[in-house]
């Protein structure tokens, strides 16, 4: 969601987005994408257009909206206190 | 909504997948193909790198459904698919449960108007019927279940209560309409101030009858019902205020009650004051029904306490006459029973109506049962496909929610159809069932009728669909996988479950049947009954009143009626004709009192009341009320005053040991009248039907000398004539009879016409009514019972062809095979008798008062029963016992 924040992209397009950006750290399944993807949609937090892609055929482009900026943010500050407390445990635990 | 517009946009969003996921893997295919895989083997890599399209398609798509309604929706397709592949099966069931749900339905709509509606009054839960028991009145039950209230107990009532908002009382009666077009007799409700006020419902023309109607000296104005209104002024709204000729005299029209309304459950025509004159009335008069309407808040049992109370001023505050002690009535103990008006208006017909939904009740589990049977085989049929299901993971209540969606949907489609017959059955209920069924009127299907219908439906395809889910559903490991059956016969466990559908069916046919039977009994024991007259289809009755504004002289009305007589008699076919106040059965308003012997002395005591009734010369042959002792009235008795009456056997044998004895004594009613000798003794006659007991009955010459009121001379103004001719009941005779009597008076209206059969019918309608139903579901109960035994029987022989054929094979003998199938049979009957019998006497006991001349626990009629189910039994499993005694061994076993 942080990507297409970034940019609206469509399906292929974020599958190689997202494993660029983690230098092939975190590989996203096409099985789980396009269901949590609708899932999306559904919950209001994406919408969809109809866009080209880079080969220059229509295809779905996906937007995050208002709402999903929203949602985004609670869940980033989530993330990065779960990481801030996992960091704080793994660093106690190797003192 | 917004699942709505997400429903409608499904399709979109599926297509939106499908193309991005398309677009997904060619561009990852133009990718490798210019990373330099060649062409063919890019795509293939790309849709393997992808993995299963379909699958994550679908993942991608469930995410717009509702997966549990959808599944659901099409189990559903796929249980109408079934349905419409085996028409026979689905036309069987779906029959049974339309008759069944129908008939129920239908029963359920009556009671609910009957029994469970209220009545159609505002608030009509503080309505009360003013009921009086007097347990010290000797006799008085013998032809009134109550006291009723006299005018003096009203006004003083009324006056003096604390606890209703409004009493009235009110009297059924008829009045002679002159003066429109033919003299025209009507049915009026004679009314207090207050009648109104406690039924409050607003008049729908002009307005109510108001305090001041109510002066004995007054304008006294009537009310229209809307029937009468429209019947005779075509609904005109220019009525109100019009003058119409009441028995003679002319009475200005207030209002009209609207569409619907009756005074408790009678239907009049028109609404009279009753315009009551404190100055004249006394104690005695007890011929009222009292209705009040409760204070909020106040219980009945306050009302009967603060009633109770009243009844002392009441007899501090009036008599009946010089030299009479008002305080004797003490000895009545008359105490206040007052009931909700609902009770009063249902009467005993609750009874009946439990007894015949119990019964439909029952008809429908029976069908239940058969048709839980159906799908029993039905599923037996599918065991392997079900099995390879759970074996591939199918959870149990995945199973179970597939056959109870068949049964459920079975049970609805039923349903649906059971509403036609219902409807269809509701006028043939209303078209049979007794006349005096109180609210037939109301009845018709309400939302509560379609409510029951909906449950019932719902509950009977959950009842024989849980038989095929406990079945099947629950243990995986006990499905018997692909071959299992090949050779076995059926296990024990599967042949209980049928067996014990088999057992609740007979108990239960067994129930229906004997009270079918004893219905019957119970009518053929009415009909034995010597009712006290002789063939009632030859005896025509009409009723004629000669008001007193008509007719003021007393000896005039007796020689005008007996001038009546006289032309009736003489028309062409009448053997004879005469005249009494009350005929058998007719509901007249009984007069009562008791009599007192000569030479006995009363002192401190109270003689039993006794019923009376007064008639004329020839009334007795003509009715073919046979004579035991003594003799008929002579016209010369009854113009001279002759002190004389004639009494009834039972009363005879009462007072003077036997008829003949009787003959010769004399008695009164009360001291200040002459000694009436006994000339004669007449059969008992049963003048409440011929169900009840025959009253002791006192018959006085229709004119006697007034010692109560006004003038010397009292006649009976209101008279039943009978005729006894073969021509009864036919449209010329009635004209006929008109004709005679409009030659003496042409002022005179004929009211009431019908045959004595008619009135002797009505009076048995209740029992009929009961057995007609009764006999129908006893009927249904057999046949389906039959049915029901027929089938698991013909299922199990099916079933065990390979069994029988090897027993065949090791020499079984084919009779014995035959008697093994019928005695399986007999033994399940015989269970199913047993606990038949044993709730049928227990049922039959709230049954009793439906019962006449008959004990419950008659043992003719259970061993009857028993021999027919045994019978029908013994046939139903002949039948596929001969077809298991002709398997061929070697047919039967090829297979192996």
């Amino acid at each position: 969601m942080q990507s297409l924040r970034l940019r609206p992209m469509h399906g292929y397009a974020l599958v190689k987005h997202i494993k660029q950006v983690s230098e092939n750290l975190l590989q996203v399944e096409e099985g789980s994408l396009y269901p949590a993807l609708q899932r999306m949609l559904k919950a209001g937090w994406l919408e969809s257009e109809t866009g080209t892609s880079a080969k220059g055929r229509p295809t779905r482009i996906y937007r995050v909206t208002a709402a999903g900026v929203q949602h985004l943010e609670k869940e980033v500050t989530s993330i990065e206190k779960m990481f801030t407390g996992i960091t704080r445990v793994l660093a106690v635990a190797k003192t | 909504m917004r699942w709505l517009s997400q429903l409608f946009s499904r399709n979109r969003r599926y297509d939106e997948v499908s193309a991005s996921i398309r677009e997904h893997i060619e561009e990852r295919t133009e990718e490798l193909i210019e990373e330099g895989v060649p062409r063919d083997q890019a795509g293939q890599t790309a849709r393997r790198e992808f993995g299963n399209v379909a699958l994550i398609e679908e993942r991608s798509r469930e995410v717009w459904q509702w997966a549990t309604v959808e599944s659901i929706a099409a189990d559903l397709k796929l249980v109408l698919r079934r349905l419409r592949r085996s028409p026979g099966f689905a036309a069987t069931v779906l029959l049974t449960l339309a008759i069944g749900i129908g008939a129920n339905t239908a029963v359920f709509s009556v009671l609910n108007c009957v029994l469970i509606r209220p009545l159609p009054y505002p608030e009509p839960q503080q309505l009360v019927a003013m009921r009086l028991n007097a347990p010290g009145a000797p006799g008085l039950t013998d032809f009134r279940d109550e006291l009723r209230m006299s005018a003096s107990m009203y006004l003083t009532f009324a006056a003096h209560n604390h606890s209703f908002q409004s009493i009235g009382v009110w009297l059924p009666g008829t009045a002679s309409i002159t003066g429109i077009a033919q003299p025209e007799q009507v049915n009026t409700a004679v009314i207090t101030d207050g009648v109104l006020q406690t039924l409050d419902v607003p008049a729908a023309a002009g307005q109510w009858l108001t305090a001041a109607d109510q002066e004995p000296r007054g304008a006294q104005r009537v009310m229209l019902s809307y029937g009468y209104w429209q019947r005779r002024f075509g609904g005109d709204p220019g009525v109100v205020g019009r003058t119409i000729s009441v028995d003679s005299q002319s009475r200005v029209i207030a209002g009209v009650m609207p569409r619907g309304f009756k005074v408790v459950s009678y239907d009049f025509d028109l609404l009279v004051p009753a315009a009551f004159d404190p100055v004249k009335e006394i104690l005695a008069g007890f011929a009222f029904h009292g209705i009040g309407r409760l204070r909020p808040g106040v219980t009945i049992s306050h009302a009967d306490a603060d009633v109770a109370r009243l009844l002392n001023v009441w007899m501090d505050s009036w008599t009946n006459g010089p030299g009479t002690d008002p305080h004797w009535y003490m000895k009545w103990k008359i105490t206040p029973a007052f009931q909700p008006l609902k009770e009063q208006v249902v009467g005993s017909i609750g009874n009946v109506l439990w007894v015949v939904m119990a019964t439909i009740g029952l008809v429908m589990l029976i069908a239940c049962t058969n048709v839980a049977n159906l799908l029993l085989v039905r599923a037996d049929g599918r065991q392997q496909e079900l099995a390879v299901r759970s074996a591939l993971g199918a959870g149990r209540w995945r199973i179970a929610r597939e056959l109870l969606l068949e049964s459920v949907t079975l049970g609805l489609l039923g349903g649906v159809m059971g509403l036609g017959v219902a409807y269809g059955g509701l006028r043939l209920l209303t078209a049979i069932g007794p006349e005096n069924l109180p609210r037939l009127s109301e009845i018709s299907l309400d939302g509560l009728s379609l409510t029951f219908t909906l449950v019932l439906s719902v509950l009977c395809g959950l009842l024989f669909g849980s038989v095929a889910v406990l079945r099947y559903a629950p243990s995986r490991q006990a499905v018997p996988l692909l071959g299992a059956m090949r050779t076995a016969s059926v296990s024990r466990e599967r042949q209980r479950g049928r067996n014990l559908l088999v057992v609740a069916q007979v108990a239960m046919a067994m129930v229906l049947l004997i009270s079918a039977v004893l219905m019957i009994r119970t009518f053929h024991a009415m009909h034995n009954v010597d009712p006290g007259f002789s063939d009632p289809k030859s005896l025509q009755v009409m009723r004629i009143t000669i008001p007193e504004t008509l007719i003021r002289d007393p000896q005039t009305v007796l020689r005008n009626q007996n001038s009546i007589q006289d032309k009736l008699a003489a028309i062409p076919g009448v053997s004879s004709a005469g005249f009494a106040v009350s005929v058998p059965m007719s509901g007249a308003e009984p007069n009562w009192d008791g009599i007192q012997l000569e030479g006995k002395n009363y002192e401190g005591e109270q003689p039993p009341l006794r019923l009376f009734n007064y008639v004329s010369p020839a009334y007795f042959h003509t009715a073919g009320t046979r004579f035991v002792a003594g003799h008929d009235f002579a016209w010369s008795d009854i113009y001279s005053l002759r002190p004389v009456a004639i009494l009834s056997e039972s009363l005879a044998r009462d007072l003077w040991g036997s008829p003949s004895g009787a003959i010769g004594k004399r008695f009164r009613e009360f001291p200040s009248m002459p000694w009436h000798e006994v000339v004669g003794v007449v059969q008992d006659v049963r003048e409440n039907g011929v169900n009840q007991t025959s009253p002791a009955t006192v018959y006085w010459p229709s004119m006697m000398a007034n010692l109560y009121g006004p003038g010397p001379l009292n006649a009976r103004r209101t008279a039943y004539f009978a005729l006894r001719s073969g021509r009864a009941g036919t449209q010329t005779f009635i004209n006929e009879m008109q004709r005679a009597v409009w030659s003496v008076n042409a002022n005179l209206p004929v009211a009431a016409i019908s045959t004595m059969q008619d009135i002797y019918s009505e009076s048995m309608a209740r029992t009929s009514f009961t057995l007609v139903m009764l006999a129908i579901a006893g009927t249904m109960a057999l046949v389906l019972g039959i049915i029901g035994i027929y089938g698991v029987f013909s299922y199990t022989v099916s079933q065990r062809t390979r069994e029988i054929g090897i027993r065949l094979a090791l020499g079984a003998q084919k009779s014995e095979l035959k008697w093994m199938f019928v005695r399986s049979a007999l033994v399940l009957t015989a269970i199913g008798v047993a606990i038949g019998v044993g709730s049928a006497a227990g049922l039959m006991q709230l049954m009793k008062s439906l019962l006449f001349g008959i004990s419950p626990l008659d043992p003719l009629t259970y061993v009857a029963v028993l021999l027919v189910l045994a019978v029908s039994a013994a046939v139903a499993s002949y039948l596929p016992a001969r077809r298991a005694a002709a398997v061929d061994p070697v047919d039967a076993l090829r297979a192996e």
